[in-house]
C-alpha cells in the first residue's frame, strides 16, 4: 500500500505528467532542429535499461511479501520472465510465462 | 494532414492493440491494488502516458519513497523520450506550435518506433503526410491505453489478495527489459544497475538507485564506445 497522502500523490501525478511532457517536447519544441551531441544520445539511450533492473533487483532479492526473506518461487519466477522475454522479445509472453511459474511454484512448496 | 497518411498510420498501429489493451489494464490492476482510486489511476494514465515510468512511481510509492525520489526515478525513466523528440524534430518541425504541442504529448515507444521508421523510409514526403501517419498511429495506440487502464482499474477492486499480485510489477520491468538486452553494452547497463542497486540498498531515499543507475549508464556508453574503437 502507498503512504503516500492524497496531496502528495496528487502532486506526483502532475509533476510527472508536466515533466514527462517536457521531456517529450524537448526538440521538437524548444530546442527544434538542433544536433544533439553524440554521447548524450547514446547516454540516452541506455537510461530504461540502466534504471529498471536496479529497480527490480532488491525486489526479486529481498521480496515485500515474505518480509524480505529470499524466496525460491519468486526468484524462478524472475528468472523465467527474464529468459522468456530475452528469447521471445514478447512482453506480454514475459510477464504471463513468469506469473505461470510464481503460481506453480507456490502451489507446490 | 491527409487522410491517405492518416489511414496508413492507423494500420501499422493496429498490432500494437494486442500488447496495449493486457499492458494497460495490468497497470489499472495494480494501481488499484496498491490504493491509488479511479481518478488518481486514469489521471495518472492520462497525464503520464508512459507504462514504463508509471509503473516505477507506483513502485517507489509503495517502497515509501519520498516525492523526489519517486518523481526523479520515473522521470529518468522516460528520458529516452528526449532522444526520440531530436529524431523526429527535423522531420516535423515545421508544424505549427500547437500541432506540435499535441504530437508531444503522444510520443509514447509505439508511435514513436512507427514514425521513425517511416519518416526513415520516406524522408522526402510532405509535412501533412508525415503528421497524418503520426496521428493514425496515435488513434489506434493511445485511446486503448485509457480504456484498458480504466478497465483494470474497475476489475483491481475484484480481485483476491491471493494471486500474489505483489510479484506482477517486478516481472513486469523484467519483461519490459529483458527484450531489450540485445548487446553487449545493455548487458552491461543490466548487471552495473543491479550489483550496484544491491550493493548500495542501505542508502536512504532510494538514493542507491540513482547511483547505480548513473554508473551503469555510463559503463554501458563506455563499453559501446570500446566496441566500436576494436572494430
Amino acid at each position: 500500500m502507498i503512504a503516500y497522502s492524497t496531496a502528495q500523490l496528487w502532486t506526483l501525478i502532475v509533476l510527472l505528467g508536466l515533466g514527462t511532457f517536457l521531456v517529450r517536447f524537448s526538440f521538437i519544441g524548444l530546442v527544434g532542429d538542433r544536433k544533439i551531441s553524440p554521447y548524450l544520445r547514446r547516454l540516452l539511450r541506455f537510461v530504461p535499461v540502466a534504471v529498471m533492473p536496479g529497480l527490480v533487483a532488491p525486489l526479486v532479492v529481498w521480496p515485500q511479501a515474505t518480509g524480505g526473506a529470499p524466496d525460491l518461487p519468486r526468484m524462478a519466477a524472475a528468472l523465467a520472465a527474464l529468459v522468456i522475454g530475452a528469447y521471445t522479445r514478447s512482453l506480454l509472453g514475459a510477464v504471463f510465462g513468469g506469473m505461470a511459474v510464481l503460481y506453480t511454484a507456490l502451489a507446490l512448496m | 494532414m491527409t487522410s491517405h497518411a492518416f489511414r496508413k498510420g492507423f494500420l501499422a498501429g493496429l498490432p500494437f492493440v494486442l500488447v496495449i489493451i493486457p499492458f494497460g489494464m495490468l497497470f489499472g490492476v495494480l494501481a488499484t491494488e496498491a490504493g491509488l482510486n479511479l481518478a488518481e489511476t486514469m489521471a495518472m494514465s492520462v497525464l503520464v502516458i508512459a507504462g514504463a515510468a508509471q509503473f516505477t512511481a507506483l513502485q517507489l510509492m509503495q517502497d515509501g519513497a519520498p516525492l523526489v525520489v519517486a518523481l526523479l526515478a520515473s522521470l529518468a525513466v522516460n528520458l529516452r523520450m528526449a532522444m526520440y523528440s531530436a529524431a523526429l524534430a527535423p522531420h516535423i518541425g515545421a508544424a505549427p506550435l500547437g500541432t506540435r504541442m499535441v504530437l508531444s504529448y503522444f510520443m509514447v515507444d509505439q508511435t514513436y518506433g512507427l514514425a521513425a521508421a517511416e519518416y526513415d523510409a520516406r524522408p522526402t514526403a510532405p509535412l501533412a503526410d508525415k503528421l497524418g501517419y503520426f496521428f493514425g498511429a496515435v488513434a489506434a495506440i493511445c485511446p486503448l491505453w485509457y480504456l484498458a487502464s480504466y478497465l483494470g482499474a474497475v476489475l483491481g477492486t475484484r480481485i483476491p489478495p491471493a494471486l500474489a499480485l505483489d510479484f506482477a510489477v517486478p516481472i513486469t520491468f523484467i519483461a519490459i527489459i529483458a527484450p531489450a538486452l540485445r548487446t553487449l553494452p545493455h548487458v552491461v547497463a543490466a548487471l552495473v544497475s543491479i550489483l550496484l542497486a544491491l550493493a548500495l540498498a542501505w542508502m536512504p531515499y532510494s538514493l542507491g538507485l540513482m547511483v547505480a543507475a548513473s554508473v551503469a549508464m555510463v559503463a554501458a556508453a563506455q563499453t559501446e564506445i570500446w566496441l566500436e574503437k576494436r572494430g
